[in-house]
């Protein structure tokens, strides 16, 4: 029994169905790169996977020892976080919130679970700043910290380097093969399929055609060949 | 009220012992102490959760809600009940869900839904007033329902204690889940995904809010709400940089600029509900030029 299984799952509105017959599964340890053009689907399938929403057809099972809710997420900035007057450690805490039921108030263990991520990610010494004060790539850091702090098996990120430059793009998508290595299963959105195909074991690429797949099989397919050729038509 | 005609406008420094002896003999009357202590307890409960509705975009529900709890009174004053809460708080609650529900995926948007409403019912408010008026002096009672009344200063012992309960259930329900509203406040998404009953907490933070706005109806009345809920949180934001500094700055700033107001209201015999509004405006603008030397 693999982590996350779809089946047949279709995504959209009752009206109108984005995405339909999807079939993937998840294993532990894997690195899944979701890609796709604008508006193919990439955030209601995160969204459906986060049960966030509910899938228009077929199902989603989690299996293996994964709860639903310990999958670990790591959204796009929303506005109303930009200008948010709250310090790193109470969002990197916050993490810790899903866990605990009614409790009110953080146990010693959740504090030190923060303070481990924060090590993780190498941001120890901002425990105290402002998070609306912090660079974009610092930013990305504390919610990948607080994400950490709310699974330990599986994390969802969606375009986690959007806004970043070059330097700090790649130093992100070194910090999440780490973690892929440390043994956090990691699926990600992306935009970016240069970075997809050296980071990812699996490809699911969704829009008119769908495909899943290891990353070699992805290569070798018509949709992958279609779409590395016309990202070195763009380079070039 | 004529005592505090006779002292001049901008008493000289002679002038202040018998202020201060006008304020002694003041506090001697019941009525005073009770409208010291609602006007403080209000102020504490609308600041403490202003900070989470100024950072979620919805600082102009409580103008909202006022309003619709105004449609309400006068319904309720249409229909002569002795008891006006019987209305006026449940139809504020009503709205105050409806209203925070919309900030998803609802085919009227957040602001557009709050300006609608707060204005439908303002206006149905007035007329229903005009069309079945019962009292002599209508725009007077506009007026003061609209702008605050005398109303915290004719405050019975048991509005005092159900205010003083309300209050204390506030604070005690904002203590035991501030870590949760911070979660739903910064990220629903993140929150609802790692299994916090995310559409509880928002109804929660609804219904405190509607209960507050009524119970604040009575000290600075409708329009001036909003002022109690978004001054205190703008002011602590331009100053503190943690959650948790911003709340309890805003609570205490929250709380002085209510005391303030309504001593300098006593004194200066200004309308209480428009002193307090100014007071914590006048706070801001102290805050808003700390925050400018602080970013240097």
């Amino acid at each position: 029994m693999a982590f996350i299984t779809a089946t047949d799952l279709s995504l959209g509105y009752e009206s109108q169905i984005i995405v339909k017959n999807l079939n993937f599964s998840v294993e532990q340890g894997d690195y899944l790169c979701i890609v796709g053009e604008n508006g193919s689907g990439k955030t209601t399938l995160m969204k459906t996977l986060l049960h966030l929403r509910k899938p228009a057809g077929g199902q989603i099972l989690t299996g293996d020892g994964l709860a639903a809710n310990e999958i670990g997420y790591l959204p796009q900035q929303t506005v109303v976080q930009k200008d948010f007057p709250a310090s790193v450690m109470e969002i990197v805490l916050s993490g810790c919130q899903g866990r605990y039921g009614f409790r009110p108030f953080y146990k010693k263990e959740e504090k030190l679970l923060a303070c481990e991520n924060m090590e993780r990610m190498g941001i120890s010494d901002l425990a105290g700043r402002c998070y609306r004060e912090l660079s974009g790539g610092q930013q990305q850091r504390v919610l990948l910290a607080r994400a950490l702090c709310a699974t330990r098996k599986v994390l969802l990120l969606d375009e986690p380097v959007a806004g970043l430059d070059p330097v700090v793009t790649s130093q992100m998508y070194e910090l999440i093969a780490k973690l892929n290595t440390e043994g956090v299963t990691i699926i990600m959105i992306s935009h970016d399929i240069a970075a997809a195909l050296r980071y990812a074991s699996h490809i699911l690429h969704i829009g008119d055609t769908v495909f899943f797949g290891t990353r070699e099989e992805y290569l070798a397919s018509s949709e992958g060949q279609s779409f590395v050729s016309e990202q070195k038509g763009g380079e070039a | 009220m004529q005592a505090a005609k006779d002292s001049p406008l901008f008493p000289n420094r002679k002038a202040v012992k018998p202020e201060m002896d006008k304020l002694v003999l003041y506090l001697q009357y019941p009525f005073v102490r009770y409208a010291l202590i609602v006007g403080v307890l209000i102020a504490l409960c609308s600041s403490l959760l202003g900070v989470t509705l100024v950072l979620k975009r919805f600082s102009f529900i409580g103008d909202g809600l006022s309003h619709v709890a105004f449609g309400a009174m006068s319904v309720a004053a249409v229909l002569q009940l002795s008891n006006k809460m019987l209305i006026i708080l449940p139809v504020t609650v009503i709205s105050a869900v409806l209203l925070l529900r919309t900030g998803k995926n609802a085919r009227i948007k957040g602001d557009a839904a709050i300006a609608m409403i707060s204005v439908a019912a303002l206006a149905f408010g007035y007329l229903l007033m005009n069309i079945f008026s019962t009292s002599s002096n209508l725009s007077g009672d506009v007026c003061s329902t609209l702008f605050g009344s005398t109303s915290i200063l004719t405050l019975t012992p048991l509005e005092v204690w159900l205010c003083v309960a309300l209050s204390v259930i506030v604070v005690l329900i904002f203590i035991l889940y501030y870590n949760k509203i911070f979660a739903v406040t910064f990220d629903e998404d993140f929150a609802k995904a790692t299994g916090t009953n995310t559409d509880a907490y928002n109804l929660m933070i609804a219904i405190i809010i509607a209960v507050i706005i009524v119970l604040a109806m009575n000290l600075v009345g409708s329009l001036l709400i909003s002022a109690l809920i978004i001054f205190p949180a703008l002011s602590a934001m331009r100053i503190f940089n943690s959650f948790k500094k911003v709340t309890v700055c805003s609570a205490i700033l929250s709380v002085i600029s209510a005391f303030a107001g309504i001593v300098i209201s006593i004194l200066a015999g200004t309308p209480v509900g428009s002193t307090i509004v100014a007071v914590d405006a006048a706070v801001f603008a102290i805050c808003f030029i700390i925050g400018l030397f602080r970013e240097r």
